[in-house]
C-alpha cells in the first residue's frame, strides 16, 4: 500500500495531488468544451482524447492505478483510435458547416447545457460535502489490482462473463454483416487460374474486338471469322447479334 | 528500514529526495538519447557488415560521430510546412511519440538497490503496482504520434501510412498484451522490479514424477510468450519486417514522408528510442531483468551493487542487435500476410498457450494420481475430437488424361500427351566437340 492510499483513505487531500486536480481539471474542462466546439471532426477526437488522459490521471492520484491506467489504454489507445480511423477514412475536408439549421438551437443547447450542469454540480456538492471517503483501505487491503480482480472473479463474474459474451456477439454479428465470404477451397491461385484458362471448352486467347465496318461503328456489330461467318465472340453477351439489313446500309437521303 | 536484500520492492520507491529523482530522470533521458545516437550507428555498421560492407567509419573511431554529425545537419535543414498541412496537430504529432517513448523509460528497472551518495535507491526512476501496464499504455498512446503524423501531412501517402499502422498497432497491441498475461500469471504482480524479483526464485516443479528446478528466466519458463511478444513489439515499433507504416518503396516514406528538419528528427529519435525501450521492457519481462546470465551468475557478487546494470545494457544490446539482424535478413512481408499472422496466428497461439498455463499452474497443487486422471481426460477429449472431425475432402480430381478425352469438340488444339521429344543430334555432336575447361588455372586467375 502505498501512502497516496493512507492519505486518500483518511480523507485529507495531499499537496500533490490537488495540485494535479488543479492543473489537469482545467485542462479537462477545456477538452470537453473544444470536443464539442471544433469544427473539424478530428479535432474533436483529440479534444476527447485530451479529457480522457485527464480523467485517466484523476482514477491514479485516487489511488486506483488500475482503472486509470487501463481507462488510458482502453479507451484513449485502442476506441478513440478507432474513432479517428474511420474519421481519416472519411477524409481530412470534411467540417461541420457553420450554418445553424435550427435557429437559436445554440444558444438554447447553451443555456441548457450549463444549467443541467449547475444542477447536477450543486446537487453532488451539497450530497457530498460532508462525508468522508471511507472503505478505501480495506478496498485496496491487497494490492488495487488483486482487489479489482477478486472482485471482478467472485462476487462480479456472472455479470462479467455476461458483458463479455455481449460484446463478443455484438463483435461477431458486425463481421457477419460486413464479411464477405469467400471459401478457401474457391480461392484461386496462379496456377488454378491458367489451368482454368486453358481448361477444355475455355477458349484461352483474347477475345475479338468488334466487327467494325465502314457502314456502322456499333460494338453491336459482330466481326466476321475468314469463312464469312460471324464469330459470336466479338460483340458483349447482353447484346443481340444482328445483322444489318439492307434497310439498315441503304442511304437515309439526309446527305446532301 | 533494513537494505539486507538486494531486491528493492514497491515500498523502496517514493522514498528518495528530490535531486536523486532528478539525476535518475536525466540519467533515463539521457540514455534514451544516447542509446539514439549510438543505436542509429551500430545498425548501419551492423547492416553494412552484413550487406559485406564497412558502414559509417569516417567521422570519429569507427565512424561513431556520424549520427552525431548527421542530426546537425538535421537541425540546420529547412523546416517545411506543407500548404495543406493542419499545423497544430503536425506540429504536436512528432513531439507525442517522442514523449511516449521515453515516459515508458522511467519504470525499466535498470539495476538493485545502490547506494548513491549515501542514499540507499533502487536503480529505477520509479515503480507502480502496474508499470507494465504504463508501458502498454505508452506503447498505445504512441499510435497518435504515427496516425496524427500521417493525417496532419496533408497528403496521400502519408496519410495511407497513418491509416496503415493504426490498425497495424491495434492488432499488434493485442497479440502484446495477451503474451504478458502469462508472465503475470506466473509473477503475480504487474510490477516491473516485481517481475525482475520473480524470475531469480527457480520454481520447482514436478514433471512427471521429477522434481526439476527450473531456470527462473521466463523467456525459458514462458517460451511461447517469449517468441510472441517479441515478434508482436517487432510490429509494434514498426521495425522491418514489419515496418509497412512507412514502407520506402510502396508509400515514400509513409506517415513521415512531408516531415522533414527537427520535426523529422524527432520522429527518428523516437522510433529509436522505442526500439531501445522495448528491448529493455523484453529484457524486464522475459529475459531476468539486470540479472547476471549463467556462467557470471556462479560469482556472488554478482547480482548486486552496480554490476547489474552491465548485464542489462549488455542484453538491451544482445536484443537491439536482434531487431538489426531481423532488418538485415527479412523482406517486408505483405499487408494482408501481416495481418493474417497478427490474427489468425498469434493470437490463438497466445489463448491456447494462455489456456495451458492456467490448467497447468492449477493442478499443481494436486494429488499426481488426480492431475494424470484429468490430463489423461483432456488428451482423450481432444484425440476423439480430431479423430471425428469431418474431414474436407472434396470430390478426387479428373486425371489429365480424363480432361483430356472429355474436351468438348471445338477446343483449343492440344499436343499430344505422349509426346516425347528426340534428343537433338546436334546437342551431342557440339558436347563431344566442347573443349574441356582449363580448371586449373582458374585459381591463379584475378576474378
Amino acid at each position: 500500500m502505498t501512502t497516496q492510499t493512507v492519505l486518500a483513505a483518511a480523507g485529507s487531500v495531499p499537496g500533490g495531488e490537488a495540485v494535479t486536480f488543479w492543473v489537469l481539471a482545467p485542462l479537462a474542462l477545456i477538452g470537453a468544451i473544444g470536443m464539442v466546439a471544433a469544427r473539424n471532426a478530428v479535432h474533436s477526437a483529440l479534444m476527447l482524447v485530451m479529457t480522457m488522459l485527464c480523467l485517466g490521471v484523476f482514477y491514479v492520484i485516487q489511488a486506483g492505478p488500475f482503472i486509470g491506467v487501463v481507462q488510458i489504454i482502453v479507451y484513449t489507445g485502442a476506441i478513440m483510435m478507432l474513432f479517428l480511423f474511420v474519421l481519416m477514412l472519411v477524409g481530412r475536408g470534411a467540417s461541420d458547416s457553420v450554418i445553424e439549421t435550427l435557429r437559436g438551437q445554440r444558444v438554447a443547447a447553451l443555456v441548457l447545457g450549463v444549467g443541467f450542469a449547475g444542477l447536477v454540480g450543486t446537487g453532488m456538492y451539497r450530497a457530498l460535502a460532508d462525508s468522508t471517503a471511507a472503505g478505501l483501505t480495506a478496498a485496496n487491503a491487497e494490492g488495487n489490482v488483486q482487489g479489482i480482480a477478486r472482485l471482478l472473479f467472485t462476487k462480479y463474474v456472472l455479470a462479467f462473463e455476461l458483458t463479455s459474451a455481449l460484446l463478443i456477439t455484438a463483435a461477431v454479428g458486425a463481421m457477419v454483416l460486413a464479411h464477405l465470404e469467400r471459401r478457401r477451397e474457391d480461392r484461386m491461385d496462379q496456377a488454378a487460374t491458367m489451368k482454368a484458362r486453358f481448361r477444355p471448352g475455355n477458349y484461352p486467347g483474347p477475345k475479338p474486338g468488334p466487327g467494325v465496318f465502314a457502314t456502322s461503328s456499333s460494338v453491336a456489330t459482330p466481326a466476321r471469322l475468314p469463312d464469312g461467318r460471324l464469330a459470336e465472340q466479338s460483340t458483349p453477351e447482353i447484346l443481340p447479334v444482328r445483322e444489318l439489313t439492307a434497310e439498315d446500309t441503304t442511304l437515309k437521303g439526309t446527305e446532301k | 528500514m533494513t537494505f539486507l536484500a538486494q531486491e528493492p520492492t514497491l515500498a523502496d520507491f517514493g522514498q528518495d529526495p528530490w535531486w536523486l529523482v532528478l539525476i535518475k530522470i536525466v540519467f533515463a533521458f539521457a540514455f534514451g538519447l544516447l542509446a539514439t545516437l549510438l543505436g542509429v550507428w551500430f545498425e548501419r555498421r551492423v547492416v553494412g557488415r552484413m550487406a559485406v560492407r564497412p558502414g559509417p567509419n569516417q567521422l570519429g573511431p569507427f565512424g561513431l560521430l556520424q549520427t552525431l554529425a548527421d542530426g546537425m545537419k538535421m537541425a540546420f535543414k529547412e523546416d517545411i510546412l506543407p500548404r495543406s498541412a493542419d499545423k497544430v496537430v503536425y506540429f504536436f504529432a512528432p513531439v507525442i511519440s517522442v514523449v511516449c517513448a521515453v515516459t515508458a523509460l522511467s519504470v525499466m528497472p535498470f539495476g538493485p538497490m545502490v547506494s548513491i551518495f549515501g542514499h540507499k535507491t533502487p536503480l529505477q526512476v520509479t515503480d507502480v503496482s502496474v508499470a507494465v501496464l504504463l508501458v502498454l499504455a505508452c506503447s498505445s498512446m504512441a499510435v497518435y504520434g504515427v496516425v496524427l503524423a500521417g493525417w496532419a501531412s496533408g497528403s496521400t501517402y502519408p496519410l495511407l501510412g497513418g491509416l496503415r499502422s493504426a490498425a497495424q498497432l491495434i492488432s499488434y497491441e493485442v497479440a502484446l498484451g495477451l503474451s504478458i498475461v502469462a508472465v503475470f500469471m506466473l509473477s503475480g504482480t504487474m510490477s516491473t522490479s516485481g517481475i525482475v524479483a520473480a524470475q531469480g526464485e527457480r520454481p520447482q516443479l514436478e514433471f512427471f514424477g521429477f522434481d526439476l528446478a527450473a531456470p527462473g528466466w521466463y523467456a525459458i519458463l514462458l517460451f511461447p510468450s517469449f517468441v510472441i511478444f517479441f515478434i508482436a513489439i517487432v510490429g509494434e515499433t514498426n521495425r522491418a519486417p514489419f515496418d509497412l507504416p512507412e514502407a520506402e518503396s510502396e508509400l515514400v516514406a509513409g506517415f513521415m514522408t512531408e516531415y522533414s528538419s527537427l520535426k523529422f528528427a524527432l520522429i527518428m529519435l523516437s522510433e529509436y528510442v522505442a526500439m531501445v525501450t522495448m528491448s529493455a521492457f523484453t529484457v524486464t519481462l522475459f529475459l531476468g531483468g539486470w540479472r547476471a546470465p549463467w556462467p557470471i551468475s556462479v560469482w556472488d557478487g554478482a547480482n548486486s551493487g552496480w554490476w547489474p546494470m552491465l548485464w542489462f545494457f549488455g542484453k538491451v544490446l544482445l536484443l537491439v542487435f536482434v531487431f538489426v539482424w531481423l532488418r538485415g535478413t527479412l523482406p517486408r512481408l505483405r499487408y494482408d500476410q501481416f495481418m493474417r499472422l497478427g490474427w489468425k496466428v498469434l493470437l490463438p497461439l497466445n489463448l491456447v498457450w494462455i489456456l495451458v498455463l492456467a490448467a497447468w499452474l492449477k493442478t499443481q497443487g494436486w494429488e499426481r494420481a488426480d492431475r494424470l486422471m484429468l490430463y489423461g481426460v483432456i488428451a482423450g477429449v481432444v484425440l476423439l475430437v480430431t479423430l471425428i472431425w469431418p474431414s474436407r475432402q472434396s470430390a478426387p480430381k479428373p486425371t489429365l488424361a480424363e480432361e483430356v478425352n472429355n474436351r468438348p469438340p471445338g477446343s483449343f488444339p492440344l499436343p499430344p500427351l505422349d509426346l516425347q521429344v528426340p534428343p537433338s543430334p546436334r546437342t551431342q555432336r557440339m558436347v563431344a566437340e566442347r573443349e574441356p575447361a582449363n580448371l586449373a588455372d582458374t585459381d591463379s586467375r584475378e576474378v
